[in-house]
């Protein structure tokens, strides 16, 4: 056990007094069998864990650069040559590029659009009590606890009388409705343990109420807002049920929808090294996101839950 | 305080402020408050509130007209074996889904924080950030394509469950079908939901481990307890709030659970084994054109989430956890 593994890994340890900075004194004293045990058996679990993780992903992987008669002849060995084909034919025969382009343009929007409206609102309900405001928080909330299937089949009809059914800007709109309350459960804790003083002293020297949001408040609550937006961006970007019910002019697929129909074809005549590459260009791009945000994801998981 | 969502103890108080709201004041509130909330309530207070009248109607959804039939369409449920078949599968899925994947996460949790070796203050297990790095991965793997791969991984003849087993002799399972089998389809279903969460909620609750003051620890330690009487004496009670609110979103995403059974067997499974209330729902309302009768599934899948989210309340509460 090396100090410098502890530095740089400090978000596993549980803080102590020993943790990282010095060396702990017991790393010298010979220790017990027990405590090897423990240590030993957790890592061959953490690792057969890891590798049920991993093996499916591997397996993709492996299996798109294969041809449908070789996925079919042995699941397990590697491919013969390694060609783009099932790539090529991915991005373009089955339109993957198109359903991620809409992915990301919807995404995206919704994304800008819930962050704004969700902070605004969870800083005015959190700073400005007013009468009534205990009833649009609980409102808000209740948006929460009910199963989004339940208003599935009325949205379908808000939308299809607003000529907003079948577009993109439709589906940003659902999108943001259906964020929304989590966006404001998540932030107005923040915005209420934010020292008042400040605003108050902001607004003394004259800056307006638009002012102090923008540029005292809002950046203060920033570890919030940075975790907040990170679980939307997954949430909005896995969304299924929203698209498949409520856009489905092929046009306008979101990955997702794009996806299921590889599933609803599946036992049928389906090109598997299509599918295959299909599903490794939809997992890496948000894999990579991942790999290289995760110490900040971590952080704001751990300030979230110790705040 | 420990959850993801941070304190939830600060609900809006009423601070004795009665003077005269600024006009300035009253239109920022107008616009920050105002315009999302109207947008909000048109998209999913308004829906929500229709769903519950139009469950009291025989509307078909493509005529102008309906008659209010009053709670006809909840009899008819009640006498519809497909889809009490359906509840069925939900409330197993409840049952099983969240308090598997919670005892699986919370193990690898402690595994990771307090396994490692050493004669002084308890640590973390060394080189483990890999572990919590990748049990993440399927967190940013969409659902839809969690249940694809998996689908593809138990395929009868191509896929690699059975590549593995035959290989290792086990013939019986050159061609089986693990998806189409009543046995063994709703069992490999729940695998891959679980699959697919239990690395969010591992990074969870080591967060909320790393939350419980050191000294608790080292006071445990002391008293000569080992690894497993310290994980029921100080971790599980400190972590307590967090599992409660792991526990009900996993409910409310096993009670769903649409977009998994969409991908591994979007007819609902052989005889119906992995149908569930959504699923049944989705075809009344947009295949069969039964708008009424699905508002009502609707209604009845509201009240088992609302009935769920109060057990889970109620036994922590019975088993002794704080009332905040």
């Amino acid at each position: 056990m090396s100090t410098t593994e502890n530095s740089t890994d400090h978000t596993t340890d549980i803080p102590s007094n020993s943790n990282g900075k010095t060396k702990d004194p017991s790393d010298n004293v010979a220790v017990s069998k027990g405590e090897r045990t423990v240590s030993v058996a957790s890592h061959l679990v953490l690792s057969l864990w890891t590798v049920i993780v991993v093996l499916p992903l591997v397996w993709v992987f492996l299996s798109s650069w294969k041809t449908t008669s070789e996925i079919f002849q042995s699941p397990l060995s590697l491919p013969k040559e390694w060609s783009f084909d099932n790539y090529v034919r991915a991005w373009t025969d089955s339109n993957i590029g198109d359903y991620m382009l809409n992915s990301v343009i919807v995404v995206t929007s919704a994304l800008v659009i819930v962050m704004v409206l969700g902070s605004a609102a969870a800083y005015s309900l959190a700073r400005y009590p007013f009468p009534g405001s205990g009833i649009v928080y609980y409102l808000i909330l209740a948006g929460l606890t009910f199963p989004v299937f339940l208003a599935i089949v009325p949205l379908f009809f808000v939308l299809k009388n607003t000529g907003l059914l079948n577009t993109l800007p439709g589906l940003i709109a659902t999108y943001v409705a259906f964020a929304f309350p989590f966006t404001v459960f998540f932030l107005f804790p923040f915005f209420r343990a934010l020292p008042q003083e400040i605003a108050e002293a902001a607004e003394l020297d004259g800056a307006g109420e638009w002012r102090t949001f923008f540029q005292v408040m809002l950046p203060m609550a920033r570890p919030g807002i940075v975790a907040i937006s990170i679980f939307n961006f997954l949430g909005l970007w896995n969304q299924f049920l929203l698209p498949v019910a409520l856009n489905t002019n092929e046009e306008n697929y979101v990955l997702s929808q794009g996806m299921a129909r590889f599933a609803s074809q599946a036992g049928y005549a389906v090109d598997f090294g299509q599918l295959f590459a299909a599903v490794v260009i939809t997992i890496v791009p948000v894999l990579v996101v991942y790999i290289v945000s995760q110490r900040q994801l971590q952080g704001s998981l751990s300030q979230g839950t110790l705040k | 305080m420990t959850a993801v969502i941070p304190p939830t103890t600060a609900t809006v108080t009423k601070k004795p402020r009665r003077r005269r709201m600024p006009l300035a004041r009253k239109g920022f509130l107008l616009v920050t408050l105002g315009i999302p909330f109207a947008f909000y309530t048109m998209f999913v207070l308004w829906p929500f509130a229709q769903a519950f009248i139009y469950s009291l109607t025989n509307w078909s959804g493509f005529s102008d007209t309906f008659d209010f039939i009053g709670f006809a369409n909840y009899q008819a449920l009640l006498k519809d074996d497909i889809f009490l078949k359906a509840v069925r599968n939900n409330l197993f899925l409840a049952l099983v889904v969240p308090f598997t994947t919670i005892v699986l996460a919370l193990a690898l949790a402690t595994m990771v924080t307090v396994g490692g070796a050493g004669t002084g203050a308890v640590r973390g297990l060394s080189r483990s950030s890999l572990y919590r790095i990748v049990s993440f991965f399927p967190y940013t793997i969409p659902a839809i394509v969690i249940g694809l791969v998996w689908a593809q991984m138990f395929d009868p003849s191509a896929g690699l469950v059975n590549g593995v087993l035959t290989s290792l002799g086990l013939d019986r399972f050159e061609s089986f079908a693990w998806l189409g089998e009543v046995s063994t389809a709703m069992p490999v279903t729940m695998f891959v939901i679980i699959w697919g969460f239990v690395g969010f909620y591992m990074v969870l609750f080591i967060a909320a481990i790393k939350g419980i003051p050191a000294e608790l620890y080292d006071a445990a330690r002391v008293d000569g307890a080992g690894r497993v009487r310290m994980t029921m004496m100080v971790t599980l009670p400190m972590v307590r709030e967090t599992i409660q609110t792991a526990y009900i979103y996993l409910g409310i995403l096993a009670l769903d659970a649409f977009v998994y059974m969409a991908a591994l067997n979007a007819s609902g499974g052989p005889q119906n084994s992995t149908l569930t209330i959504t699923q049944d729902l989705f075809n009344t309302a947009f295949k069969k054109g039964q708008f009424g009768l699905a508002s009502a599934m609707g209604v009845v899948l509201a009240v088992l989430t609302l009935l769920f989210a109060a057990t889970v309340f109620l036994v922590n509460r019975l088993t002794g956890g704080k009332d905040r």
